[in-house]
């Protein structure tokens, strides 16, 4: 699999196209035409080529990023310790729930950090409550205060 | 506070309900994908486009996007950089790093007594270890005295990546 990713990235139309596709998708009724047409390649190769990212993983996901809080649902970061002969235990019972959009291992005595993502904002203390219970451990509710930024950008 | 914390909480129509729903694990990657959405909740094209762009407009939706799983494109080193900044200062700490163009994220969140003095969060990305040390020095430099403390914690291991998942029973 790692191959599959490296053959991938060898090749210059495919890092332009990760590095365009970060930027958004325009919305109409043929929305690869003016990028194939830049590229010097057609719609179709371009649809062949986003499959082949995410069948290898060089891509999780494409599509609209949304942002539940503006929909009146929330948002947050939760982080939590575990210890190693418990860890696993401990990440299935949470990412077994839906609610949990990415879970990341961190070097830390904190060593778990998911982010929440709920329809409801008062679904969320409900949500870490249930999970304390099912996991024994205590979990500290990082809510977003405020946004000064948000832009990820990783070119290739 | 700031706009984010008491957003206009704009209620979806239906039809952009149902549109969130059917998104979620992604786009159809078809020619026209807005058509082919359009064809699967039968209704026509341009009232999809009009959703999205409404969802668009609204921030319901900030982009529609490819998101590479950061290790696979060479990103190695994914760091959540936290300070803890005097309060009277956050606002404008935030701002500066807002504006440096060397974080993809950056957020104000509470602390929690002596165990987390931290009040911004802001991720930081390389290839290298060197690379994303030398951003936080940049980081440090550009904080001054409003910064006491500060630490980085890196990701060994994505545990989960799915992005939104809504339930089923609130289609």
């Amino acid at each position: 699999m790692a191959t599959d990713q490296q053959l991938l990235l060898a090749d210059p139309l495919n890092r332009q196209l990760i590095n365009r596709l970060q930027h958004g998708l325009p919305l109409c009724h043929a929305p690869y035409q003016a990028l194939a047409e830049e590229l010097g390649t057609s719609s179709s190769d371009i649809l062949q080529r986003i499959s082949q990212f995410l069948d290898s993983g060089l891509a999780s996901r494409f599509g609209p990023m949304f942002q539940i809080e503006r929909a009146g649902g929330a948002f947050t970061l939760v982080a939590t310790h575990a210890d190693e002969d418990d860890f696993d235990r401990v990440v299935s019972i949470i990412n077994a729930r839906h609610e949990v959009a990415h879970n990341y291992r961190r070097d830390h005595r904190l060593n778990i950090w998911f982010v929440l993502a709920c329809e409801r904002p008062q679904d969320v203390p409900q949500v870490l409550q249930e999970l304390e219970l099912a996991t024994g451990c205590r979990m500290l509710n990082f809510p977003k205060e405020q946004e000064f930024h948000v832009q990820l950008y990783l070119p290739v | 506070m700031c706009s984010s914390t008491s957003p206009s909480e704009p209620t979806l129509s239906p039809l952009q309900r149902q549109l969130m729903h059917i998104t979620q694990h992604g786009l159809p990657l078809t020619e026209h994908p807005y058509q082919t959405l359009a064809e699967q909740l039968a209704v026509t094209e341009a009232e999809v486009l009009s959703a999205l762009q409404q969802m668009q407009d609204s921030g319901v939706i900030r982009r529609i996007a490819l998101v590479p799983n950061h290790y696979a494109i060479g990103y190695r080193f994914n760091g959540m950089s936290v300070w803890q900044i005097k309060p009277d200062q956050l606002q404008q700490a935030g701002q500066r790093l807002a504006a440096s163009g060397w974080v993809s994220h950056c957020y104000q969140r509470p602390t929690h007594g002596t165990e987390w003095p931290y009040n911004l969060f802001a991720m930081v990305h390389g290839t290298s270890r060197a690379q994303v040390d030398e951003l936080l020095q940049q980081i440090k430099t550009l904080l001054g005295d409003s910064c006491l403390s500060h630490d980085v914690l890196f990701s060994s291991a994505i545990l989960k990546k799915t992005g939104l998942r809504l339930t089923a029973t609130n289609q």
